[in-house]
């Protein structure tokens, strides 16, 4: 069971509002992802629901009982910090076995769920090394060992991939949705890194100031975000944002477009110069300064033949085209 | 920032450093060859270097003839006592500064320091008569309490430093992990701030075995440890060179042997982490 | 960062300390402010009652009190002067390139761990005693009258042995300030054309600032407190030629046994050393953050 409810949850140091009151429902099982901006509030929610931080005001429900005053211990949840905050003098096993042992379980049944973890984990030939012998990948798979062995009622992981390298973060993710996969227990996820909240939730939680922008799965963000700021930071490379002439001719003071959505097309309405391109290979990005003006990227899959100081015409897709009014929220 | 230099170049600093550094360390030198002459050799005039005679006498006498073993197992009870006392106090403060801090905790640890600074002789009078009222008079009881308050300011500053190196994630993750504050310390962050408590209890040990103003004050012979046999010995003078030195030497040889073990400790101890 | 019950917990952690601090600072501070407005003598106990600002008036009007005060400033003054300049020589020069750093840094830091009465008798008896010192041999070999140095220099004498027992602390934390600067930023200034000189002064004197700062703060600490070395060489002599002030109040306490004027010594020295705490806190707290 881990299902984790929000009602009005405030959080203020001293006159700064940090998380001015959020409402949100986690269900069981679920995997949920907070995203946003570095100083957004998203580490301090996940410290709330911790138990790390008091609440200002509102409440904190997790499996129905109010637990907003609950110490950390006592809320069955277990938690993977971003700098894995190993016990650097204890052996891999003494790590993991920590909160069983302050659980006062037997060594028995600590050894025996010890080793459980270490096998899921592939751990098992560290058991009698210490964190400073480990790599980061396998520090941070201790990090997750000594949370699961808890078998706790949902996971906190604030930021855990941080401290990894590119190649290793790809694999971390893909264990870490293969973990919930086979554990189906609860997980909350805090991230700044929109590819990691895109590749690994059920669930976006889009926070910008402390406030909740827009709930919902991947691809409900990705093709309906609710304003320009979901719009702007799910998504990559970024949604470009057009104003002036060509906004008001979709009748909205923005409109956006997905660097994916816009064609290379002879005729098209947009005239413009190549200035950066980028070959991958798979992709090209093309970055184009319309004859407007204003600047635009493009994606186009495979190889294309176009170079620095080329003229081209682009044309946006049908109905791929986000409108937003000048409070910023989207237009249906 | 040592640098490669032309052997000639090291061979000039290397005389140069040489020569200040045994200049420095040359009184020290002298006590103790002084220590192993006999009385009549340590006072020769001209000084004798290597023609003298030399004798272990002055240890026997000084130990067998004098209550030395009595003070210098004062000397060890009331700073190793005080030293223990104090990080008992001292921990859980500073584990409070270093990871709950609040707006007033630097406030706080600089009163902690002026106090420091409180003249000694000014609470003399005041202690004295307390100390006597109270039967603390000349007891190792009595040193151990007023050298652990002497000490504590310092001895949480070095923790403090110490303390602020380890991360305040690893002390969640206990909390989270299901410690209590009390498993939390035990644990988690004593063994982590290990070798930090080991320096600043050597410091402190060096600090409470060599302070010569409560010591003389505050005792008269029960409790005396060798800080007072040494500054009772000097006064007749003269005639008991060698035997001086034999004290002297006897009385610092256990702290400058502790003390070289823990002079890169020391830095930072006692510059509370400023310089490293 | 913390939950109310961490915040209380730090609260009652931190309670014990500050209580016995607070306890071993005020109760003797109060008890000295009361016996300095106070007749109290040891030899005659019958006698007492209130005597306003006597013993206060007494000291300042005591020739000896100017003498003390300037003799504490000169001694605290005088050995930062020594360490500090010394200290800095004495790390350039080890922070070469030598052969057997490790053993250097044994024998410089050793005074260091010497006890204050060990260290003055060391000094009063091994070389500065006028029939059987070094220092008299010295001179005699040169043919010349041995120095009287306790007895015609005696503030001085006292300066140079606290200095040698304060110096190796000034020079191994300017040593490890030395280390932990980064030969580039050197060799960057060598580059620029600056002269070892202007290398020192505006590359590692700016650098030692801090080092400096901190000895300078330590030092006073435990500089204010001088009392072993007088004690055990000059009693404050000849005259009154060395006596500080701590020592002032400590011959008006003990030797005279009047306690109310011993106690008015007292209050002056804490209002002394509240003045220069105050300065060096400032300077200090500015160097010690972050």
């Amino acid at each position: 069971m881990g299902k984790i409810q929000l009602s009005q949850v405030r959080k203020s140091f001293g006159d700064v509002d940090v998380i001015p009151g959020i409402d949100l429902a986690i269900e069981d099982g679920e995997f949920v992802v907070f995203v946003g901006p570095s100083g957004c509030g998203k580490s301090t929610l996940l410290r709330l629901i911790a138990g790390l931080e008091d609440t200002t005001s509102g409440t904190i429900a997790i499996d129905g009982k109010d637990a907003t005053h609950l110490p950390p211990a006592k809320r069955g949840l277990a938690m993977v910090f971003q700098s894995y905050a190993l016990y650097p003098h204890m052996t891999v096993r003494k790590n993991i076995a920590f909160p069983l042992k302050m659980a006062g379980m037997s060594d028995a049944e600590q050894a025996a769920r010890v080793e459980r973890a270490a096998k899921v984990l592939n751990l098992d030939s560290y058991l009698d090394r210490r964190p400073g012998q480990l790599s980061g990948g396998q520090r941070q798979r201790v990090a997750i060992g000594r949370a699961i062995v808890r078998e706790p009622s949902a996971f906190l992981f604030d930021e855990p991939l941080s401290n990894l390298d590119a190649a290793l973060r790809v694999g971390m993710r893909q264990e870490i949705t293969e973990l919930h996969q086979s554990l189906k227990t609860t997980m909350i996820y805090v991230t700044h890194d929109q590819v990691e909240a895109m590749t690994m939730a059920d669930k976006i939680v889009v926070l910008n100031a402390g406030r909740v922008e827009q709930v919902g799965s991947p691809l409900e963000l990705y093709h309906s975000p609710r304003n320009l700021f979901v719009a702007g930071f799910i998504g990559s490379p970024k949604m470009n944002f057009l104003e002036g002439a060509e906004a008001a001719r979709h009748n909205a003071a923005t409109v956006g477009v997905r660097p994916e959505h816009i064609d290379i097309v002879d005729g098209g309405p947009w005239q413009g110069t190549v200035g950066l391109t980028e070959h991958l290979g798979s992709d090209t990005f093309l970055k184009v300064t319309l004859d407007t003006g204003e600047t635009v990227n493009v994606r186009a899959s495979g190889e294309v033949g176009l170079h620095h100081g080329d003229r081209i015409t682009l044309a946006p897709q049908a109905g791929k085209i986000h409108r937003f009014g000048a409070d910023g929220k989207a237009l249906a | 920032m040592a640098r490669a230099a032309s052997p000639r170049r090291t061979l000039l600093t290397t005389l140069a450093a040489w020569s200040v550094a045994l200049v420095i360390f040359f009184p020290v030198l002298w006590m103790i060859l002084t220590s192993f002459k006999t009385e009549a050799s340590a006072v020769a005039m001209p000084p004798e270097f290597l023609s003298a005679d030399w004798t272990l006498e002055n240890y026997e006498t000084v130990w067998s003839r004098s209550d030395y073993p009595r003070f210098f197992w004062n000397s060890v009870v009331i700073s190793v006592g005080s030293t223990l006392l104090g990080l008992a106090i001292a921990i859980p403060a500073a584990w409070s500064m270093a990871f709950v801090p609040g707006k007033r905790t630097k406030d706080l640890l600089m009163w902690m320091l002026s106090t420091k600074m409180m003249p000694a002789v000014a609470v003399l009078i005041p202690l004295y008569l307390v100390f006597q009222r109270i039967g603390l008079f000349d007891t190792k009881l009595g040193l151990i309490l007023a050298l652990m308050l002497m000490n504590l300011p310092i001895i949480i500053w070095m923790l403090y430093t110490y303390f602020k190196e380890i991360p305040g994630e690893i002390l969640e993750a206990a909390r989270m992990d299901g410690a209590s504050l009390w498993n939390e310390i035990v644990y988690v962050l004593t063994p982590m701030a290990l070798p930090g408590i080991a320096s600043t209890m050597l410091l402190n040990i060096i600090l409470a075995w060599n302070e010569a103003f409560w010591t003389i004050t505050l005792t008269t012979t029960k409790a005396a440890p060798l800080s007072a046999f040494i500054a009772s010995f000097s006064a007749p003078q003269g005639l008991f060179y060698a035997k001086l030195s034999a004290a002297s030497a006897m009385a610092i040889l256990p702290i400058l042997i502790l003390g070289w073990f823990s002079q890169k400790q020391l830095v930072r101890g006692l510059t509370f982490g400023a310089v490293k | 960062m913390s939950t109310q019950s961490t915040r209380l917990a730090a609260r009652l952690m931190v309670a014990p300390s500050v209580f016995v601090l607070f306890i071993w600072m005020i109760v003797p501070l109060a008890m000295t402010l009361y016996f300095s407005f106070r007749f109290f003598r040891l030899l005659t106990p019958e006698r007492s009652g209130w005597v306003g600002f006597t013993h206060y008036l007494w000291f300042l009007n005591a020739p000896d009190f100017w003498l003390a005060l300037f003799n504490t400033l000169a001694l605290v003054g005088g050995v930062l002067v020594i360490t500090v300049i010394l200290g800095v020589l004495i790390a350039l020069l080890i922070d070469q390139p030598v052969k057997g750093q490790g053993m250097l840094r044994i024998l410089v830091i050793a005074p260091f761990f010497v006890m204050p009465p060990v260290a003055a008798s060391i000094w009063e008896n091994l070389f500065m005693h006028p029939q059987n010192g070094l220092f008299s041999a010295i001179a005699r070999g040169f043919g010349q009258q041995p120095i009287l140095f306790l007895e015609n220099y005696p503030l001085m004498s006292v300066i140079g042995i606290v200095s040698w027992e304060w110096l190796p602390f000034a020079t191994l934390i300017f040593l490890t300030a030395l280390q932990s600067l980064s030969s580039e930023q050197l060799e960057a200034a060598e580059m620029d054309g600056a002269s070892p000189l202007n290398r020192f002064r505006y590359i590692i004197l700016p650098h030692l600032t801090r080092a400096i700062t901190v000895v300078i703060l330590i030092q006073t600490i435990f500089l204010l407190g001088i009392f072993g070395e007088i004690f055990t060489t000059t009693q404050g002599g000849p005259g009154s030629a060395s006596t500080t002030l701590p020592y002032m109040i400590f011959k008006q306490a003990i030797v005279a046994k009047d306690i109310g004027r011993a106690a008015a010594g007292g209050i002056i020295a804490v209002i002394l050393a509240n003045i220069v705490a105050y300065f060096l806190m400032r300077g200090i707290g500015r160097h010690l953050d972050n």
